[in-house]
This record gives C-alpha cells, sequence and structure tokens, in this order.
C-alpha cells in the first residue's frame, strides 16, 4: 500500500506544508487526521503501535487553529506552517508531560520550554504529542521504557529500535510526517533504519541541547526523523542554529541541508568520494542487511561518486570506549533524580531521612538498565579506576576522531550498514545486553567525534523482508553531505521501489474506535 | 559531638607547651563570593536576603535537560585575583564535576575544578606584629597552591532540632537562591612559618586576603554574610621532623578573630592527643565560637569519592593572553603597597599605622585628608570621638552619620581660630547626634569661638577685676600666672573664648 493511499497522514510534510499554504487544506484538517490515525493505531498500549506516550489532541488542534487563522489574515508563516510532529518525550514542554520513558518522572510537566520545542512552535510546526523510548534514551529497542515497548509497523511482534523507537514508528505508522529523535550512540539512526525511515544526527553541537534531558552529555544531539529526505531537511533547518543557552552549540551558519536535499535528488553525485568502512561487515552482520548494502554502494556508484575502500582502524574499539564514557556521564547526570524537588517520591512518610527517601525513591523510580549504566559509570569514574577506564576511554575517542579526519581527507562521505541487523523481535534481547548494545557498533563512532551521520532507507532483507539501513557519515558541519547523498539515493530507488520504501510495510490494522 | 569528644579546654596544654614539642603546618581554603549581578551559570539575580527560592531558573534549580553557560564576568574575576595574588594563569583550563548527594546541591554535582584551576602557584605577603612594640613587623610570604571558580550550594535549615545542625531536626527547608552563585577557592600552599606565630600568620593571610578582595572589587567579602569563608587546614609534627602529620579540617571558621582561636585550639588539641600517645584522625572538625572549641565532624575515611571528571555540558575556558595581560593593567594597587604608601605620606609610625588599619580608618582617613584636613588631625577624630561612638552604638566607622568631608571641616574651623578644641568635640558630637552639618551645629549650638575684641576686652577686665592678687603678679613679671586669667575668662564665656587672643589682651593691659 503506498503512502499516498492513507489520504493526507500519506503526504509528506513538504506537500502538507505546501497545501497548507495555498490553502487546499486546513491544517486543522491535516491535523484532526492525524490525530484520526494515532486513535486508529497507536492503542492500547499492550498491542497497538504506542508510539506515543502522551497526545495532546487540544493543544495540537489549538495550534492548527491558530496557523489557519493566521493565515486567513495574511500572515507570512514558517516553511512548515500546520505541519504535525512528533516529539520524543526527552524533550522539556511546558503544556505537556516529559518522562524521558522513566517511571522517576511519571507525571512531571517541566516549567519551561526546550530550545528545540520554542523553535518549532515559533516555526508554527504542530506538536502532536510526546513519544515513547528506552528510559532516559539507554537502549535500542524501546524495551526499556517504563511504559512499555513500542511495536514496529512492519512487524508488530518486532522492536522498532532505540532509544527513539516511538518517534521512527510514529513515521512509519503514518501517524505524524515528522518527528524529533535524539542520538547518544545512534539511537535516530538505528531506529530509522530498522522501521525503513530516514533518521539524521546533526553534527555535535549543531542543534541546541538545551531542554534535552540529558543521557550522556558529550554524546547527546537531537536531530530530525521524516519519512523523505527532503522533509528531514527542512525540519532540521527549523531546530539547528546557534543557541547562547547551551554553551556546546556551535556558532557558525547552519549548512544549506534543504539546498543540498533538493540537489541530490537530481540525481548526480559526480565527483562525490565515498569511503566503506573496511572494519564493519563480516561476522555478526545479517546478510540480507550486508546484500542491501552492498546494492546501495553500488548504486552510489552508478550515480556517479568515486567508491573506494577505507580503513578506520579504531572504530572497532568505539563501543568499549562508548560503553566507559557513556554510563560515566550517565551517572552524573542521573543523580539530580533525588525525589527532593520534582517528579517521583516514594517512602516520605515522615519518618525517614531524606537519604533514605533518595535511595527509595531510585531505587523504585529507575528501570534495570538505567541501574545497570549508573553502576558500571560510578565504578568507571571512582578514585583509582579513572585513569584505567574513563580516562582510557577518552584516549580511545581521539583515536576514533583521528581516524574520522585521516578518512576524510582522502573521501567526502563514508559509509556502513547502519546496523548489524534488521529488526528482531520483542524480548529476544532483553536479558542479553551485550547482544543490545552491539546495535550499535557502526553508529557509535560519529557519536564519540561528534561528526554527522545518517541513515537511509536501502531496501529489504531477503531472509526477513524487513527494512535496512544505510549509513552515511559525514564530517563536523558538512551535514549538508548526508542530504545530497541521501536524496540521491532515495530519488534512484524509487522507480524500483515505487516511491518510500515504506510504501512495501504491510497495512497496520486500525481499532474500532 | 558525641560526650567521648568533649574535652576540656583548661586541661589542654597551654599553647606555649604545645609548640614546645610539636610544630604546626597550616593550610588555609578561603571560598569568596564574587560580587557578580547574576550567578555562575544563569542569569538570576545574586542579591542576598530574597525571599527563599524566589532568585532560581531551571539552570540553577538543576532541572532536566537545563544546561549551563559560564558567566564571563566571573572568569574575568577570578583572573583579576588569581593576578592580584602573583598566579600564573591557565592558558586552557576546565571545570569539572564534583558528584555527591546533598539535598541542597540540586543536580547532586558542584560544577567546580579540580586538576585544571584557572589561576595557580602565587604567593601573598602577610605582616605580622614583631615580638614587642618596638620591633619591626615580620613579612610572611604565603605560598598560593590555586585558585579555582565554582558554584555555591543552596542552603539547608534544618527545623526542630536544638542546635539547628541536622541532629535531631524533624525536617530541612531548602532555599535554592544561593545556588549556583560564583565562589572562588583559594587554597594556600602547606604554610610553614615560625610555630609561635603560626596563629597571627593565619589570622593575618586571611585579613590581607580579604583587604586584596575588596580593593579588587570583585566582592564586598563580608564573612558575617558568609561572602568569604575559611577552613582551616592544620597538622602538628614533633619539633625538629620534616614529615607532616595528619591534619584536620576546621570548618566555617568565619571571623578573623576565630581563625586566631581556632589554629590555636587545634594546635593545643592535637599537642594533647599526641602527647597522651594517641593518634590525630583525618577528619572534618566544627568551631564554636561560643566555647572556642572545635568537635569532630565527619572522618575522612567515611568520605566520599567525588569521582570528578570534566564537566561534558561546558566547553574549556582558554583566556587569551592579551586579555590577561590587559586585565593585569587594571589592577589597583596592591592593599599592602597603598598602606606602606600611606603610611608614608602621612608620617604615621607602624604601631599608629596598625591602629588606623585595625580600626578600619585608612579609607575614611585618606579621605578626610583628600577633603583638606592634615593627617594627624584626620586621625585624632576617627580613631577617638568617632570610633568611640561607633563601639558604643555597635555600628561600622563609616556608618558612625560622620563624613570625611565634615571631619575636613571641623578641622578647616579650628585652624581658622573659629573653633578651639573643645568646641570642636562639641561640633563633632552634634553631628554623630544628627543635628546636621558641622556648620549647621555651630550656628544652632551657637559655638563660635569669642575673638571679638570688645567683647572678649570685657571679659578680660572682668576677670582680671576679679583676681586682683594674680594681676599683681603678672605686673610683677609672673608670666605663668597668666593662665589662671585665661582659665576664669574661658570660664566665663563657656570655653567659647579664643585663647590666644585674650591672652593677647591681658598682657595688653597688665604689661609684660
Amino acid at each position: 500500500m503506498s503512502g499516498t493511499e492513507h489520504g493526507l497522514v500519506g503526504r509528506t510534510a513538504a506537500e502538507l506544508a505546501t497545501s497548507i499554504a495555498s490553502g487546499e487544506v486546513s491544517a486543522v484538517e491535516v491535523t484532526q487526521a492525524h490525530l484520526d490515525r494515532v486513535d486508529a493505531v497507536d492503542g492500547p498500549a499492550e498491542s497497538g503501535v504506542h508510539a506515543f506516550l502522551h497526545v495532546d489532541a487540544d493543544g495540537a488542534l489549538a495550534a492548527a487553529a491558530d496557523v489557519d487563522a493566521r493565515r486567513a489574515a495574511g500572515e507570512r508563516l514558517g516553511p512548515l506552517a500546520g505541519v504535525p510532529l512528533a516529539l520524543k518525550d526527552v524533550i522539556t514542554t511546558s503544556d505537556m508531560p516529559t518522562t524521558a520513558g522513566s517511571r522517576i518522572l511519571d507525571g512531571w510537566r517541566p516549567p519551561y520550554d526546550a530550545t528545540i520545542a520554542r523553535r518549532l512552535r515559533e516555526a508554527d510546526v504542530v506538536v502532536l504529542g510526546k513519544t515513547n523510548m528506552d528510559e532516559f534514551a539507554m537502549g535500542s529497542s524501546t524495551e526499556n521504557s517504563a511504559f512499555g515497548p513500542t511495536r514496529n509497523p512492519w512487524d508488530m511482534t518486532r522492536i522498532p529500535g532505540g532509544s527513539g523507537g516511538g518517534s521512527a514508528a510514529s513515521l512509519a505508522a503514518y501517524e505524524a510526517p515528522l518527528a524529533i529523535g535524539t542520538d547518544t550512540g545512534g539511537s535516530i539512526r538505528q531506529p530509522a533504519a530498522l522501521t525503513g525511515t530516514v533518521g539524521v544526527k546533526p553534527t555535535y553541537g549543531g542543534v541546541s541541547r538545551y531542554g534535552l534531558i540529558a543521557c550522556a552529555s558529550s554524546l547527546d544531539q537531537a536531530g530530525p526523523c521524516a519519512r523523505t529526505v527532503l522533509d528531514a531537511a527542512l525540519l532540521h533547518s527549523v531546530v539547528a542554529g546557534h543557541d547562547a543557552l547551551d554553551a556546546t552549540s556551535i556558532d557558525q551558519p547552519v549548512p544549506d541541508v534543504v539546498g543540498a536535499a533538493r540537489r541530490g535528488a537530481e540525481g548526480d553525485l559526480t565527483g562525490l568520494r565515498v569511503g566503506v568502512v573496511k572494519e564493519f561487515g563480516g561476522e555478526g552482520y545479517q546478510a540480507g542487511v550486508e546484500a542491501r548494502f552492498n546494492d546501495a554502494v553500488a548504486q552510489l556508484s552508478k550515480l556517479g561518486a568515486e567508491v573506494v575502500e577505507v580503513s578506520c582502524p579504531n572504530f572497532v574499539y568505539a563501543l568499549p570506549a562508548y560503553y566507559l564514557i557513556l554510563p560515566s556521564e550517565v551517572s552524573s547526570n542521573l543523580a539530580r533524580f533525588d525525589a527532593m524537588r520534582y517528579g517521583l517520591r516514594v517512602g516520605d512518610d515522615g519518618t525517614r531521612s531524606a537519604e533514605e527517601v533518595m535511595n527509595r525513591t531510585r531505587g523504585a523510580g529507575f528501570g534495570a538498565e538505567a541501574k545497570r549504566r549508573i553502576m558500571l559509570g560510578t565504578y568507571a569514574l571512582s578514585s583509582g579506576y579513572y585513569d584505567a577506564y574513563y580516562g582510557q576511554a577518552q584516549k580511545v575517542r581521539t583515536l576514533v576522531a583521528r581516524d574520522f579526519e585521516a578518512a576524510f581527507g582522502r573521501v567526502d562521505v563514508l559509509v556502513s550498514p547502519t546496523t548489524p541487523t534488521t529488526a528482531f523481535p520483542i524480548g529476544e534481547r532483553v536479558d542479553d545486553p551485550l547482544a543490545m548494545y552491539r546495535n550499535d557498533l557502526c553508529t557509535i563512532p560519529s557519536n564519540l567525534a561528534g561528526n554527522a551521520s545518517a541513515s537511509f532507507p536501502c531496501g529489504l532483507a531477503d531472509e526477513d523482508g524487513l527494512p535496512v539501513g544505510l549509513h552515511v557519515m559525514a564530517p563536523v558541519l558538512a551535514d549538508d553531505r548526508l542530504y545530497r547523498v541521501g536524496a540521491a539515493l532515495e530519488q534512484a530507488y524509487a522507480g524500483s521501489w515505487g516511491g518510500l520504501l515504506l510504501n512495501q510495510a504491510p497495512e497496520l490494522k486500525e481499532s474500532a474506535s | 559531638m558525641t560526650t567521648a569528644e568533649r574535652v576540656n579546654p583548661s586541661s589542654l596544654p597551654g599553647f606555649d607547651d604545645a609548640i614546645a614539642r610539636f610544630e604546626p603546618v597550616m593550610g588555609m581554603e578561603v571560598h569568596v563570593e564574587l560580587g557578580t549581578a547574576t550567578k555562575m551559570f544563569c542569569g538570576c539575580s545574586t542579591e542576598f536576603g530574597g525571599d527563599p527560592n524566589s532568585q532560581v531558573c531551571p539552570v540553577c534549580l538543576g532541572l532536566p535537560g537545563s544546561l549551563p553557560v559560564v558567566n564571563g564576568t566571573a572568569v574575568e574575576s577570578a583572573i583579576c585575583i588569581g593576578l592580584a595574588l602573583n598566579c600564573d594563569i591557565a592558558e586552557w583550563c576546565r571545570f569539572a564535576r564534583k558528584n555527591y548527594f546533598y539535598p541542597d546541591m540540586p543536580k547532586n554535582f558542584q560544577v567546580s575544578q579540580y586538576d585544571e584551576p584557572i589561576a595557580f602557584d602565587g604567593w601573598l605577603d602577610v605582616t605580622v606584629p614583631g615580638a614587642d612594640a618596638t620591633a619591626e613587623p615580620d613579612v610572611y610570604r604565603i605560598g598560593i597552591e590555586r585558585a579555582h571558580m565554582e558554584e555555591d550550594t543552596g542552603k539547608s535549615l534544618h527545623v526542630g532540632g536544638a542546635t539547628g545542625r541536622i541532629h535531631g531536626a524533624s525536617h530541612s527547608l531548602l532555599d535554592y537562591n544561593r545556588s549556583g552563585i560564583p565562589l572562588i577557592e583559594i587554597v594556600t600552599k602547606p604554610i610553614e612559618v615560625p610555630p609561635a606565630v603560626a596563629p597571627a600568620v593565619a589570622r593575618a593571610y586571611v585579613t590581607e586576603l580579604r583587604e586584596l578582595i575588596k580593593a579588587l572589587a570583585v566582592s564586598e567579602a563580608r564573612m558575617e554574610l558568609g561572602q568569604m569563608r575559611c577552613d582551616a587546614n592544620v597538622s602538628l609534627r614533633p619539633v625538629g621532623t620534616t614529615a607532616f602529620g595528619t591534619r584536620t579540617e576546621t570548618k566555617n571558621v568565619n571571623s578573623m578573630r576565630s581563625v586566631e582561636r581556632a589554629v590555636t585550639y587545634e594546635v593545643r588539641r592535637q599537642a594533647a592527643v599526641l602527647t597522651e600517645g594517641g593518634s590525630i584522625v583525618q577528619e572534618t572538625r566544627h568551631w564554636h565560637e561560643d566555647t572556642g572549641e572545635t568537635t569532630a565532624g565527619r572522618a575522612k575515611e567515611e568520605a566520599e569519592d567525588y569521582r570528578y571528571f570534566p564537566e561534558p555540558d561546558l566547553v574549556p575556558i582558554a583566556p587569551s593572553r592579551e586579555w590577561v595581560e590587559q586585565l593585569r593593567t587594571t589592577l589597583p594597587e596592591p592593599p599592602a603597597a597603598r598602606r606602606a604608601r600611606l603610611q608614608a605620606e602621612w608620617g604615621f609610625t607602624d604601631l599608629e599605622m596598625r591602629d588606623v588599619v585595625n580600626a578600619g580608618a585608612m579609607p575614611l582617613i585618606e579621605a578626610t585628608i583628600t577633603a583638606g584636613a592634615d593627617a594627624a588631625g584626620a586621625k585624632k577624630w576617627w580613631l577617638g570621638e568617632i570610633s568611640r561612638t561607633a563601639n558604643e552604638r555597635g555600628t561600622a566607622l563609616e556608618d558612625a552619620g560622620i563624613t570625611p568631608a565634615d571631619v575636613a571641616r571641623v578641622e578647616e574651623l579650628v585652624a581658622a581660630g573659629s573653633l578651639n578644641d573643645k568646641l570642636a568635640r562639641q561640633v563633632v558630637e552634634g553631628v554623630l547626634a544628627g543635628e546636621g552639618a558641622p556648620d549647621v551645629v555651630v550656628e544652632a549650638r551657637g559655638l563660635a569661638v569669642v575673638s571679638d575684641d570688645s567683647a572678649l576686652g570685657a571679659a578680660v577686665d572682668d576677670a582680671i577685676a576679679a583676681n586682683p592678687d594674680v594681676a599683681e603678679k603678672i605686673r610683677g613679671g609672673n608670666m605663668g600666672a597668666v593662665g589662671a586669667i585665661i582659665g576664669s575668662v574661658m570660664k566665663a564665656t563657656q570655653g567659647q573664648a579664643d585663647a590666644k587672643r585674650a591672652r593677647e589682651l591681658i598682657i595688653e593691659r597688665l604689661g609684660g
């Protein structure tokens, strides 16, 4: 079933924006259509897609009505005015609860908007609600959400990836044309790959982190998720740019990602040098994933790109280094959840000390993965172990960045599969953290080095018919290159796929409501 | 505090006995709250005394998702403090997270600096009085290990207990107005000075540091408001040895006098423990102003591992050498140099100057001289009449109710002969009582000296007539008797006569 058969919810964000701007449809109609779709497929939590943790129908319709009124009054509106969006529940919103997928923040309503949320409002984007995620963005399946897993619209028995599984699934289920994700080790790109959608992790510092509840501060980066490359670029240009409230925000012009997406769609990659990362492939990689990856590389070559193999020898150490740096930062970032000022409070019956209440609250409020990483990080930073663990991992981080530097001296972009495997069944890896961690093998180096990366759909694996993603990595502040490559590939595949890969996904059962 | 901890100070050895056997080594850690308008990492006001939790935002409350941004003025102040302490300024440094749980610390980590302080390796000269009043003062150079930036925590108010401490309290209240106020922590190198002067050196260091901070105008450094807080580390070692003993850290010793007392007490206490064959426990100790004792706080072996690591939410600070040198040119004259210069200009002895400094009168005397008075006159008023009144009222000298310009005006009237000493005192008294400026008081109280010859001549004639015996002596050439007639004139004029002119008139009449 193709996207166009879904009516309004099947349209791209670019199409919706044009239709709303021309008055062909109203923002309210568009918003209502998406709310109806959410009603039809998202619940119940036990069997629906469960992409959303919170839907703000009234707020969304009010925002849409405001867009319509201002358009009618002749006001000039932003490029995505009236287009609905699903916001990952790790971004603070003053008008909706924000939980980060954790019991410890259940019901918390932040008193302030994240910079991303503010920019979306200022651009007149209509925020439908908040999407499900692994607790504090720690996980690769959304199974670590305190509120139950999200399901993959391609196969409702499988995970949609994580941590941003809710955002990716909302796109694949036509509940929203746009979503915001955050990526600490692959949380935008891996779900994109597993759901046949587009996910971009911008250059670190490209999008403000103010109001993004931190997982690991030096690795976290918010970015756009969409069904098409152009939609992702449009969203990217709305949320990116310097923010004085984030000291790590880059004070430089945002790369022209929309222009790059449009030029890329012309399908000419002549002159582009593409490096295939030698270290990512072989043992542990699903055959169907490798086959589709090789097809995509051949496709790039056919579009005029010059393809070479590039060795990045330190990338194999990226995963272990990441699993020292990330938990170290997590152990510190999650310390503030202590029941004193907001969120869950357990055991405060007037007889217990603050310390006891803190202990009980943290014991009850954090899930197993959060606790595991807090303990790992606390250990890694302990006096006497710091140099051997955190210190050594930072050295590896530098080596990974140098590998990128050397590679980008030879090629314009690097490519690899986004994930070693396609979407796996819910429950398969919950008891095997190491198998779970391996999902992010290819995506982690870009978080360590801070450069821009993205995942684009590149076909279905033969053995299971599930989507495979092409991972494209570009240098710091060269985010536009990702869009050029992604758009060229999307255009090249459109013929054989009959449009987007997502058109081949099975139709979801709509509930009676 | 456990009962076992209680020691009877009278059972401790005297300080002199203690240092006969042991040498103290000290280390001072001083926190200074910077006087910036906004906090270290957000735009909230730093004003003191606001309603609890009225000066907070997502950043200083550590709300999920919030991020710090460094206050540039605080960095500038830190560099100025570093330069004034003769430190090197780091070309590149970072903030670090100091991780520990406490309810008044909203993120459960403090953003501080760890192994990369902004300023390091400096010194500060301090002066302590010589062994007796005639001896030259002794100067000691205190090594500065580092000065680093950090954020303050909120405040806990423990309610329901007897002592205000957490022990025995029923609950606690939290005020985050202080959370995120910029602090500079200044840490000395080990201070090894002659044992006899150690407590005085500790006091002189804190005093001098406070003068320096005030001269830099980066903080008012008012210890009673917690704007400057001092922790004193003390260890003892047997006389003649070089290895450091185990140290204790006495927290929140928050007056100059307390610094000296706390060090003295710790020297005596540790000497008692060591003399009895015991060993010193490495611990923090609480200072009790009322009893003059320290008591055990938390032992260091239970102390937490702070798991420092570089703060990933902030970028490194790399002050350019040009900026640092530019800041160096803005530094004020160092307080010690300023004192020496003014002392020389004013012609005061060491002892006089020390009195002036201890009274906090130096800037007031300087301003009085600028307004036209001479040094001796200015000093006489500020250390005399005005100090006495300020002490009686328990106010600072500058708040006593008289300005340097007022004092200069009184001196001017005296020099012009319009006031004599006694009258001038009455004028100052009137100004201090709030009766107005000196000229207003003179007018209102009718205090002008009587030097008009007709009025004075009549008084002189009366006095001569009333004291014929004395007049006879003067006629006989006994000029020493003139004073008696003057006294009589003064009495008759209620002290308002110009004594000099009266003498002239007496001699005119009785022949010299």
